[in-house]
């Protein structure tokens, strides 16, 4: 009940024009980069400047009703033009947007000084999930929306978003970002139009299909930041989220050493030759994260959009143009060479070939799938 | 029919409507004419509701309960499609048949065979469009916009949409065609242009404003058809093509369009205060000035929508800057319309709430678009449900409120029949309350980080959903209590006199016609002196 109050006390307030502060979710968060900062004030400023003219064109416009209702004012005046006054009111808003104009350009050209950024993270949207590559440490990794979300999204999941913890906010892998260092975020995109949201960096940026856009940050508080695809992208648009986790240089480098050595060991992994049930288990991860948001967890499919897994020709026919359908995409379907690594590619693949009763029997070891990788060019 | 053999016979047998149902099917009268696009427009406007209505419902609580998300998709593209083009512009359309010849004191619209014509292939079109729901793959789920390369992603619905897009263009520019000829040709002896009603006025601009953007529009729409069917590759990098160039182009149809919109219903707010304020429309030569500035800038500020594109600086910033301009030539429309009521004598029945309404909410949606307009306080608001809340104050503020004003001003000269003024009002007030209760929080939403066509969100958005969505069904179901007032009038409404608003025999020619007006009107011009009487003419000589 006080929830409704300050609710209906905000709406009140807001429609006065008179600004509510609370950080309550009635107002854009001011943020942690110097961005944003400066954009909420932008924000707050022609808040304030609409209020003042607002009060008084609204309160001309009431008064007219209140003191020349026909009761009270029975013979109305005859004038209809005052030149001086028409030019008065075109001359003024005129200036006003003037003053406006000044702080809105500076910053605009503070967005776009992306110059001596101390490092550089890649992010490629896909649908429906995101890419992102630490271009200076040579590695990257998916984002995908945390497996508890996506179950309880599905319709009629029977579970209540409420009992989930961070619903629609949690990702299996958040982008790992160091505090007070200058970032500069390439945006891309291996499908259709995304954009990258972080409310609390003050920007959003499209990501689109070859091409890249760029934007920057430097973020001055440790914590964990949420945001949200915001281009739509097809089906499961709203179910790409962000999340940034921010950690102080030294706890961002000792991750970054963690993460280097666990990529070393996965690469030696690609050599050796895995069992079925390996596979089968890794495959089946990799399938729910990168391939469940279309051809669905039953591998059904969604009829006259994306085709079945199960009983497919590609799945249950030859192996090789399984494999080159998969690396290379095929239509709307975008490649998956870059996306997964050759273990994950490996394990994928052999689950599709032997889930869903497709039962094919065969195997696909990540050391073949990098003598293709070898072939089509692509350098590991 | 028409005879235009012998023009001097015609004028001498005053013939009726056809009898029976053809009589709506080859009517070439601009009257009857103007009548079915209304009539289409509100059947529009309750399909387009249901859409949105859908839209609510799912989002009433966090989870999916009602629909997949690629219908959900589906249903908010159809929702601004069948909105823009099905319901508030043939409204407009609807609106100029019937009242502009009578304006301006010419028997009929120029091009009356045309008329027709265009009437019938909006119908097409909107059934075309409509039908793709029952395909395979369903209706066009890439938004209003129609985005690559999304919307040619597997869709078998391209062919339809362009084709549909492609007829409601002809449709539109036949019907631009035959405004302007009718009233630059058409006007009685003594009507000049500096003399014609503001709705007028808007209307010719907006005419020229169509013919300018559509064939863009038609333009851009075919190279998607021609990427997605035909191998080209406009709006696709790989093949050297650009998908922002389709932004582009889409925009600057795009852009125009909302002024399209909203420039008859400006004439339709400077046509109904000044009777209600008993007191000429004040700055009226700076009302025809701002309207052609607005038109004019509307043409230039189409990148405001593509801010997070990443364009050059130098772009980013003239967009920022020519579209702030606008604000200018809107301050001057709100300043005039106000300064109209200042020493009036007002009264407030439903035609004039609507107006007051609308410039209420109408100016609080162009504050909004000052703040939209700012580049980089765009990049956190754009593709948020700010953004949708301030396109709804301006589009839904504006093409509805001023489309109910002019219905129950006009709908007592066209009937003879007074509407009920009571159940108006609740029809005012209701609207009024499940607008705001709708829209007004979605700013919130919108700043506190939830993006726009997600079907499902986090729980902190849950509140303010849950309003919005009550606020929703308040506003759409309050317009079935419109739709029984209109039918009550046309059965029961009280006679009215041929003036049906008190002293609005000085404010327009139609006033000086019997209510309802005879099938024909205006076979001969007005005299010279009536329509001195009905413009401001004689008070500026004061
Ligand atoms: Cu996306």
């Amino acid at each position: 009940m006080k929830r409704l109050q300050q609710l209906l006390a905000g709406i009140v307030l807001s429609g006065l024009g008179t600004v509510v502060h609370a950080d309550y979710t009635l107002n854009m968060p001011v943020g942690v980069t110097e961005l944003s900062r400066e954009t909420y004030g932008l924000h707050m400023m022609v808040i304030y400047i609409c209020a003042a003219i607002g009060l008084v064109v609204f309160g001309a416009m009431f008064y007219s009703i209140y003191a020349f209702r026909k009761e009270k004012h029975p013979v109305p005046a005859t004038f209809h033009e005052n030149s001086k006054i028409e030019i008065l009111w075109t001359i003024i808003p005129f200036l006003i947007l003037i003053a406006m104009v000044y702080p809105a350009t500076d910053l605009t050209i503070k967005h776009y000084d992306t110059e001596n950024a101390e490092m550089t993270i890649k992010i490629t949207g896909y649908q429906w999930r995101w890419r992102y590559d630490y271009v200076d440490e040579g590695f990257g990794f998916m984002s995908s929306l945390k497996a508890d979300s996506n179950a309880a999204r599905q319709i009629d999941s029977g579970i209540s978003p409420r009992k989930v913890h961070n619903y629609l906010q949690a990702v299996d892998h958040p982008l790992v970002i160091p505090v007070n260092t200058k970032i500069r975020f390439l945006m891309t995109s291996a499908d259709v139009i995304h954009a990258w949201w972080v409310p609390e960096f003050g920007w959003k940026r499209d990501a689109i299909p070859g091409f890249i856009t760029d934007a920057w940050a430097s973020i001055d508080k440790v914590g964990i930041y949420h945001g949200a695809c915001a281009e739509l992208c097809g089906r499961d648009h709203g179910f790409m989220p962000i999340v940034v986790d921010v950690r102080s240089k030294e706890d961002y480098q000792a991750w970054l050493a963690e993460k280097k050595l666990i990529l070393e060991q996965d690469n030696a992994q690609a050599d050796r030759v895995w069992s079925k049930n390996e596979l089968m288990v890794k495959g089946k991860d990799i399938y729910l994260s990168a391939c469940a948001g279309c051809h669905q967890p039953n591998g059904e499919g969604i009829k006259g959009s994306f085709p079945a897994i199960k009983a497919s020709p590609v799945a249950t026919g030859d192996k090789d143009s399984h494999i080159e359908l998969v690396l290379e995409g095929k239509g709307a379907m975008t490649g998956f060479a870059e996306a997964l690594s050759p273990v994950e590619l490996a394990a994928v693949i052999t689950y599709q070939r032997n889930a869903f009763e497709n039962n094919s029997g065969d195997l696909v070891q990540p050391a073949k799938i990098k003598e293709w990788l070898e072939d089509l060019g692509y350098d590991e | 029919m028409v005879s235009v053999t012998n023009p001097i016979d015609d004028h001498e047998h005053h013939h009726g409507p056809a009898k029976g149902w053809m009589r709506w099917i080859v009517t070439t009268n601009h009257k009857d004419i103007g009548t079915l696009y209304l009539v289409f427009a509100l059947a529009m406007l309750f399909v387009g509701g249901m859409f949105a209505l859908t839209i609510r419902a799912e989002l009433f609580r966090p989870g999916l309960q009602l629909v997949d998300p690629e219908f959900f998709n589906s249903l908010t593209t159809m929702h601004a499609l069948i909105m823009v083009f099905g319901a508030v512009m043939p409204a407009f359309v609807g609106f100029a048949n019937w009242m502009i010849p009578m304006m301006i004191g010419a028997p009929d619209m120029a091009l009356p065979r045309m008329n027709n014509m265009s009437f019938w292939v909006l119908v097409f079109a909107g059934l075309l469009l409509l039908s793709t729901f029952f395909m395979e793959g369903g209706a066009p789920a890439a938004g209003w916009t129609l985005y690559p390369p999304l919307s040619i992603q597997g869709a078998h619905n391209i062919p339809f949409v362009v084709f549909s897009v492609h007829l409601l263009g002809i449709s539109s520019i036949m019907g631009s065609i035959n405004i302007i000829v009718t009233i630059l040709n058409m006007r009685a002896p003594g009507m000049t242009l500096m003399k014609m009603p503001l709705f007028v006025w808007t209307w010719l601009i907006t005419a020229f404003l169509l013919i300018s953007v559509l064939p863009v529009f038609a333009a851009a729409v075919t190279m998607l058809l021609t990427d997605a069917h035909f191998g080209t590759s406009f709006f696709n990098a790989a093949g050297g093509g650009d998908p922002v160039l389709y932004q582009h182009l889409f925009w600057f149809f795009g852009h125009p369009e909302v002024y399209i919109i909203v420039l008859p219903s400006f004439g339709l707010v400077s046509t109904i205060v000044p009777t209600f304020s008993r007191k000429h429309l004040f700055g009226y030569s700076s009302m025809v000035y701002a309207t052609g500035s607005i038109a004019f800038l509307s043409m230039i500020v189409w990148a405001h929508h593509q801010f997070t594109v990443g364009m050059p600086l130098a772009g980013e910033l003239f967009f920022m800057y020519a579209t702030l301009l606008i604000a200018v030539p809107t301050g001057v429309k709100v300043f005039n319309w106000i300064a109209t009521m200042w020493q009036g004598s007002i009264t407030l029945e439903t035609p004039m709430l609507f107006s007051v309404g609308f410039i209420f909410l109408f100016t609080l949606g162009g504050f909004t678009g000052l703040m939209v307009a700012m580049a980089p306080a765009d990049l956190q608001y754009h593709d948020s449900y700010f953004v949708v809340a301030h396109f709804h104050y301006t589009l839904v503020v504006g093409g509805t409120f001023p489309v109910f004003a002019a219905t129950y001003y006009w709908l007592p000269k066209w009937t003879g029949h007074m509407y009920d003024e009571n159940l108006a009002k609740l029809h005012f007030w209701l609207s009024f309350i499940g607008f705001n209760l709708t829209f007004m929080p979605q700013h919130f939403l919108g700043l506190a980080g939830m993006p726009r066509r997600i079907p499902d969100y986090a729980i902190q958005f849950a509140d303010f959903n849950m309003m919005s969505s009550i606020g929703a069904f308040i506003l759409g179901l309050s317009q079935l209590i419109f739709v029984y007032n209109i039918i009550k009038t046309i059965r029961s409404g009280d006679p009215v006199s041929d003036e049906v608003w008190e002293g609005a025999e000085n404010m327009g020619l139609e006033w000086n016609l019997p209510s309802p007006p005879p099938y024909h009107t205006f076979q001969t011009p007005p005299d010279a002196y009536l329509i001195d009487k009905v413009t401001a003419t004689e008070v500026t000589m004061r």
